[in-house]
């Protein structure tokens, strides 16, 4: 038995499934200022004269820290940054303190310069004054050599509250990035712990026989007690739930688009060859652009309760909302208005829907049906608009090698896959707007729990060794050990995939058996005068992510 | 967060699978750790700067500039088509105006590919900027365009291409020739005699030190620039002057390069040479593009860094002081020159070797040049190499009269295989054309 909860800016969704079906869901509204009561009423709710003894898995995707990131209900972080030559560091302050050091490591991880112990003990001095507990330690090119990050922080006291070291959070190149996640990562701890300690002692109460897990923004979990550590992770999760449920709901090997259309937002996303695209680097959050792995998920602003109105002759659709529907006693007009009026959808106060679109269709010279068939086209019009605005952004990301440019591989989208509430009542418009075949799968108003019950755990590793000096790293585990000469890319790789194996049993015990795979790998050979002196090897793992299917094609709604 | 001043365009092509050879200079790892760098430093996410993808160049764009022998499929491979079509990608980003600026981080380099193609010179087989700048002046009209070539070695191939153009002036900055590869780029290399003064070269000492090259883009290059109104600037960057470059004798910094391109201010910049690839590129790439995008570089330094390395002696400095003032004098005396020169001659002759290093080549050219006062002038090379290829290639420019046309077309119907059992080849610029017998 699996359970699923997805907890939305408005909704809190969550699912039962039970023998590949979906047993039983409900929808609750979030209360943004206690969301551990919205969680364990809503899994109170679906778990409700259930043996809770059967309850395999327990996936939870949380906005806790994505909305204290928003909101700036965060610790203060002291930052203490080795950022070596390079960009002005000015730039990267986003601490309540922050500290430039001075020291570097090279992009070989050879330190160029040195640490200078008098300024870690005064940045030490001034951080225990000013009451600081959360502290973040980021150096330029710390992946490719911890050395400097521990060492810093070895000298500092041992009584801070957390730290985050850089080189623990990924090991893609991109030190603002890197800055930017540790600094969230240490200024969520304290409110993601408490969270956690909830969770926790919540599961132990109801007895349930596994502890939740905890979605990430790439579809797939993590161990409640990983996520302590790396609380970062947990943010905008949500989108990417909703792809996960769409997979589910309506497996693909093909190109497809995949729209959740929503309240306020429709989310675009892409899969490619029925795989979810990522995004290239990270998710940005509240202007911070990370290194947290993440879906690639465009949220427009547009959906089911976007404000209608008319300017300069034209009508306009969102991107705000005002509220809800005029049917559900809403300030505004919306397209859920007109697809109540076009009776689509049997919802509300249907005079008051009527009448709002009329005042539309007055200003516009259309009459009712007319105007409510213009709002639902040209919202339609509209998505597929910016869908093929992103997929032209997208097939012209640039590549580094002859073969790629000769591939000259694009996303080619076959169909859609359309989730979200409304998704089924558009589905006629959308596949003219489009010109594909548009799949809207039942269930697909709670795609979202669905997707975060049957994620998996999901986690992956960089390799890069350097057989001239000598040794490999592994960011992201702390490795960093000696290579043989013939150290190659073959042993390069099975390195990669056991410190993985190793990864994912601690982070994970329950998925030691996934596929492992590798994503990215090369060898270059190092010359100096012209002799090669030794290979610089980039190898990247990962756990293939997936989604366990649901049987049958038919789910009654 | 980071927000460029001045928006700027990147095309970053490493040809990862591509290299001369397993242990060549001009390998995949040339741009390795220039990449590392530019995603560490996070520079692709700084408001303002957009990378693009290349794509490839097309056979027409590089006949435009090369008559390639026998063609241009056997002296190209893809690599060298995307690195032309990259520079092409970058500089249509500026003429179109998505950018302010443009960089092409490239490989494998181009200037030192001449018109006549034989082979590989100097790493090179065909000439990125040349092909961008045919691309543009064809597609987005007619241009005044200023080339800077910073490599350290002579851009001979570009020098070779423009001769004849008064409307491309090529300014090189090199070691002296005495001293390194390709043995050329002297003060008397001055242009063609429809183009007289529009080359010009600074053959500077070696030891040449920041403080030198500085000097000569604030006596030399600028004081040029400001007389000849270019459209556009180019920035042929290679960066071997750099003090750690392995195959060269300069004293150039990342700073320096930086500094030089934020004084110059290039519309687009494409990479030429450089084969400190871990030393120097990563810092020096780093720095140009701060510096075109108004960003602060003055923390671009390299890890051994010290003002001992970059240091010139009095003696450098006096020299480039008098190089500078006898180059600019010339300049401006470039029409009296090019009267002294021609007087009254109707053709214009030369004799020259061309030395292929990394093919062994050897090629010799006998080439005429119709002096004109309406156009560059028709042009024709008679050229054979040692392995016993001959061919006959006639270029009509651009800008061409209807005399020099009609003369160009002339010369190829009248000119039999027999004598150029290779080919008889007629480039026309005005048609956009290359015609082969």
């Amino acid at each position: 038995m699996y359970v699923g909860l997805d907890m939305g800016g408005t909704h809190t969704d969550v699912v039962l499934i039970a023998d590949g079906r979906v047993q039983r869901y409900c929808k609750t509204p979030t209360d943004p200022e206690d969301y551990l009561h919205t969680v364990t009423r809503a899994l109170d709710e679906v778990l409700e004269d259930v043996a809770t003894g059967d309850v395999q898995r327990l996936n939870l995707s949380t906005t806790v820290c994505t909305n204290a990131i928003v909101t700036g209900r965060t610790s203060p972080v002291g930052l203490l940054l080795e950022p070596g030559p390079g960009l002005n560091p000015a730039g990267l302050t986003c601490g309540a303190k922050n500290f430039i050091l001075s020291g570097a490591i090279d992009h070989r991880g050879r330190p160029t310069s040195s640490l200078v112990a008098t300024e870690i003990e005064a940045a030490d001095k001034e951080l225990r004054k000013a009451a600081i507990r959360h502290l973040a330690i980021v150096g330029k090119f710390s992946t490719r050599n911890p050395e400097h990050e521990l060492q810093i922080k070895e000298a500092l006291s041992p009584t801070y509250d957390f730290i985050t070291l850089g080189h623990r959070l990924s090991g893609r190149l991109n030190y603002p990035r890197r800055v930017f996640t540790a600094y969230l990562n240490s200024a969520v701890a304290s409110i993601y712990d408490a969270f956690a300690t909830a969770i926790n002692a919540y599961a132990d109460g109801r007895q349930l026989p596994v502890v939740p897990d905890i979605l990430k923004a790439d579809g797939g979990t993590l161990s409640l007690a990983a996520s302590r550590s790396l609380p970062v992770e947990t943010i905008l999760s949500g989108p990417s739930a909703s792809i996960m449920g769409a997979l589910a709901l309506a497996p693909s090997s093909r190109d497809t688009i995949i729209l959740d259309i929503g309240g306020t937002t429709t989310d675009i996303a892409f899969l490619a060859d029925g795989v979810p695209l990522f995004e290239p680097l990270g998710i940005t959050l509240a202007g911070y652009p990370t290194l947290v792995r993440a879906l690639y998920s465009y949220s427009l602003g547009l959906g089911g309760d976007s404000c209608l109105r008319v300017r300069d002759g034209r009508l306009s659709i969102g991107p705000e909302r005002l509220g809800p529907a005029l049917a559900l006693g809403g300030p505004a007009p919306t397209p859920t208005d007109a697809l109540i009026t076009m009776g689509r959808l049997d919802l509300g106060d249907k005079g008051a829907a009527r009448r709002g679109l009329d005042q539309l269709g007055d200003q516009l010279g259309l009459n009712t049906g007319e105007v409510a068939n213009a709002i639902i086209k040209q919202m339609a019009g509209e998505i597929a608009r910016q869908t093929r605005a992103l997929l032209e952004r997208i097939n012209s990301r640039p590549v580094y090698t002859v073969r790629e440019v000769l591939e000259d591989k694009k996303l080619r989208p076959e169909q859609v896959i359309v989730i979200g509430a409304p998704a089924p009542l558009l589905a006629a418009e959308l596949e003219a707007a489009f010109g594909l075949p548009v799949v809207a799968p039942s269930l697909a108003g709670v795609a979202n729990a669905i997707g975060a019950a049957l994620s998996q755990p999901t986690t992956e590793i960089t390799l890069q060794a350097d057989t001239e000096q000598g040794f490999l790293t592994i960011p992201e585990e702390g490795i960093r050990e000696k290579v043989q000469r013939g150290f190659n890319l073959e042993a390069a790789r099975q390195r990669a995939l056991a410190a993985l194996q190793d990864r994912l049993r601690r982070l994970a015990p329950a998925a030691a058996g996934s596929e492992l795979e590798v994503v990215e790998e090369q060898s270059f050979n190092m010359v100096s005068g012209f002799y090669t002196t030794g290979k610089n090897i980039r190898v990247k793992v990962q756990v293939k992510p997936r989604v366990s299917p649901l049987e049958g094609g038919e789910h009654n709604v | 967060m980071y927000k460029a001043k001045r928006r700027l365009g990147l095309v970053f092509f490493p040809a990862f699978d591509w290299a001369i050879s397993p242990t060549h200079p001009e390998r995949e790892e040339r741009l390795l750790y220039t990449q590392d760098q530019v995603f560490e430093e996070g520079i692709l996410d700084i408001e303002g700067i957009r990378e693009y993808r290349p794509r490839l160049a097309s056979t027409g764009d590089v006949e435009r500039v090369h008559i390639c022998v026998p063609d241009v499929q056997s002296r190209t491979t893809e690599s060298h088509l995307i690195a032309a079509g990259g520079a092409i990608v970058a500089a249509e980003a500026v003429l179109k105006g998505e950018v302010d600026k443009a960089f092409a981080i490239i490989r494998p380099p181009g200037h030192h590919s001449f018109r006549i193609v034989h082979g590989a010179r100097g790493f090179c087989n065909i000439n990125m900027e040349a092909i961008m700048l045919e691309y543009i002046r064809r597609h987005y009209g007619p241009k005044r365009i200023a080339i800077v070539d910073t490599d350290c070695h002579h851009g001979d191939g570009s020098q070779d291409i423009y001769w004849h153009d008064k409307d491309t002036l090529y300014i090189s900055l090199h070691q002296d020739g005495r001293t390194l590869f390709p043995g050329t780029g002297f003060l008397n290399e001055f242009g063609g005699p429809n183009a007289f003064g529009y080359t010009l070269n600074l053959p500077l000492p070696p030891d040449t030190g920041e403080e030198g090259f500085l000097y000569a883009l604030e006596h030399f290059i600028l004081p040029v620039l400001a007389e000849f109104k270019p459209d556009l600037v180019i920035n042929s960057a290679g960066q071997d002057n750099h003090y750690t470059d392995p195959i060269t004798n300069m004293r150039f910094s990342a700073q320096g390069y930086a500094r030089l391109n934020d004084r110059l201010q290039p519309d687009i910049v494409v990479l030429e040479g450089g084969y400190s690839i871990e030393g120097a590129l990563p810092y020096v790439n780093a720095g140009i593009i701060l510096a075109l995008a108004g960003l602060d570089y003055s923390r671009v330094r390299e890890p051994d860094y010290t003002p001992e390395k970059v240091a010139q002696s009095p003696r450098v400095s006096e020299y480039i002081a008098r190089l500078c003032d006898e180059s600019y004098q010339a300049w401006q005396q470039r029409d009296t020159l090019r009267e002294e020169y021609i007087r009254g001659k109707k053709e214009i002759s030369r004799r020259r070797r061309i030395f292929y290093d990394t093919e062994g080549l050897m090629e010799t050219q006998q080439e005429t040049t119709r002096v004109c006062h309406d156009c560059g002038g028709v042009t024709w090379i008679d050229s054979r190499t040692d392995q016993g290829r001959h061919i006959l290639a006639i270029f009509i420019p651009r800008d061409a009269c209807p005399r020099c046309q009609e003369e160009g077309h002339a010369l190829f119907e009248s000119s039999q295989t027999i004598d150029y059992p290779d080919g008889v080849f007629l480039q026309d610029r005005l048609e956009d054309k290359l015609f082969k017998k």
